[in-house]
C-alpha cells in the first residue's frame, strides 16, 4: 500500500515537473506591453479602478486587495494567486471562480505567460 | 459606421434591438429572472454572469466619460482635438445608456460612476500637464477598451449580447485610430490590432 502511494506520488510529481517544463515561460517586458493593452483598460498596479490593483497579486490571496470591492466569490475563493492559478483565471475566469464579475479571457497562452510574468515582477 | 450611429438614439435603437432579442424570453414572460436561467441555451439569451459583465463595461465607459470631461475643463485641449474629445465622449455615452439599459432588461441593477476626485486619482490626472499627455491617456484607454470587449465576447451567453460588444469595440477601435494619427504616430504592421 505504501508502495503503490509512493509511487503514484513520484508519477504525480513527474507528471507536474513536464508539464512545469513544457509550459511557456513569460517575458515580464512583453508582459508589460500586453499588459497595458489588454488588461490596463480595468487595471492598475497602484490603483483600484474598474478591477483591483495588480502590485502584489503575484503571491497573494485571491479577494484581499486593500479598498477594493470584490464579488462574494471572490472574497471566499480559496486561491493565491502564483503561476498555475493566474494562468487558470486568465483562460477562463468564470469557470474557475463562478459569480466572479471579471469575464475578460486571455486565451492565447503566450500571453498569458507574459503578463503573468510581468506581474510576478511588479510584485517583488 | 460612425456616421450611423452619430446619434444617440440610433445607438440605442440598434443596440436595443440586439439586446431585446437576447432578454426576450424573460421581458415577455414578466420575469426578469427568466432572462438569467435562459442562458443554459447557448447562444440564445444572457446568462448570470452577463449582468457582471456587462457592469464591468458599464465601470469603463463611465470612466471613460469623465476622463474626456477632465480633458475638456482643463484648457489644455485646442481645437479641432477638443471637437474630437467631446464627440467622444458623447459616443461613450451612448454606450452608457445602451449597457445600462441591457442591464435594467436583464434584471440587473447598473454600477454608477465614482467620484471625480477617485477619478482624479486613479487616472493619476495630477501627471497630465500637456494636450498630448491627454491624447495618450486617451488612447490608452480606448485600446484597452476595444481590448476589454473582445475579451469578454467569449464569456457572454448570448450571441446578441456577443454582437452589441463588438459594435462598442468598434467604436474604441475607431476612437484608438483617430487618437494614434492626432498623435502622429503610425499604426502597427501586424495584422490583428486588437484582442
Amino acid at each position: 500500500m505504501r508502495w503503490a502511494l509512493e509511487t503514484a506520488a513520484a508519477v504525480w510529481l513527474a507528471v507536474a515537473a513536464t508539464a512545469m517544463a513544457m509550459a511557456p515561460s513569460g517575458d515580464p517586458a512583453r508582459g508589460a506591453k500586453l499588459y497595458a493593452a489588454n488588461c490596463g483598460s480595468c487595471h492598475s498596479l497602484d490603483a483600484n479602478r474598474v478591477g483591483p490593483a495588480h502590485r502584489g497579486v503575484y503571491g497573494r490571496k485571491a479577494g484581499t486587495a486593500r479598498g477594493y470591492a470584490y464579488s462574494p466569490a471572490m472574497r471566499g475563493a480559496r486561491i493565491v494567486w502564483n503561476e498555475a492559478t493566474l494562468d487558470r483565471f486568465l483562460q477562463n475566469p468564470q469557470a474557475m471562480v463562478p459569480g466572479t464579475r471579471m469575464g475578460f479571457r486571455l486565451t492565447d497562452p503566450a500571453r498569458r505567460a507574459d503578463v503573468i510574468a510581468y506581474l510576478r515582477q511588479q510584485s517583488r | 459606421m460612425i456616421e450611423h450611429y452619430s446619434s444617440r438614439r440610433g445607438l440605442l435603437r440598434a443596440t436595443g434591438t440586439a439586446a431585446l432579442s437576447a432578454v426576450a424570453i424573460g421581458i415577455l414572460g414578466d420575469a426578469p429572472a427568466l432572462a438569467r436561467a435562459a442562458g443554459k441555451e447557448p447562444g440564445v439569451a444572457a446568462n448570470a454572469g452577463d449582468i457582471d459583465i456587462l457592469n464591468v463595461a458599464l465601470g469603463l465607459e463611465h470612466e471613460a466619460i469623465e476622463a474626456y470631461q477632465i480633458g475638456a475643463e482643463s484648457d489644455l485641449l485646442q481645437k479641432p482635438v477638443l471637437d474630437l474629445a467631446l464627440l467622444f465622449q458623447g459616443q461613450h455615452k451612448g454606450h452608457r445608456d445602451a449597457l445600462a439599459g441591457t442591464i435594467g432588461q436583464l434584471g440587473g441593477k447598473a454600477v454608477q460612476p465614482k467620484s471625480r476626485a477617485d477619478y482624479m486619482t486613479s487616472l493619476n490626472i495630477a501627471a497630465i500637464k500637456t494636450q498630448a499627455d491627454i491624447l495618450r491617456l486617451a488612447q490608452a484607454h480606448e485600446l484597452g477598451a476595444a481590448n476589454a470587449y473582445i475579451g469578454v465576447m467569449p464569456s457572454l451567453g448570448g450571441k446578441a449580447l456577443a454582437q452589441v460588444c463588438a459594435k462598442i469595440a468598434a467604436d474604441e477601435a475607431a476612437h484608438w485610430s483617430l487618437l494614434t494619427s492626432a498623435l502622429g504616430e503610425a499604426l502597427p504592421k501586424p495584422a490583428f490590432m486588437f484582442g
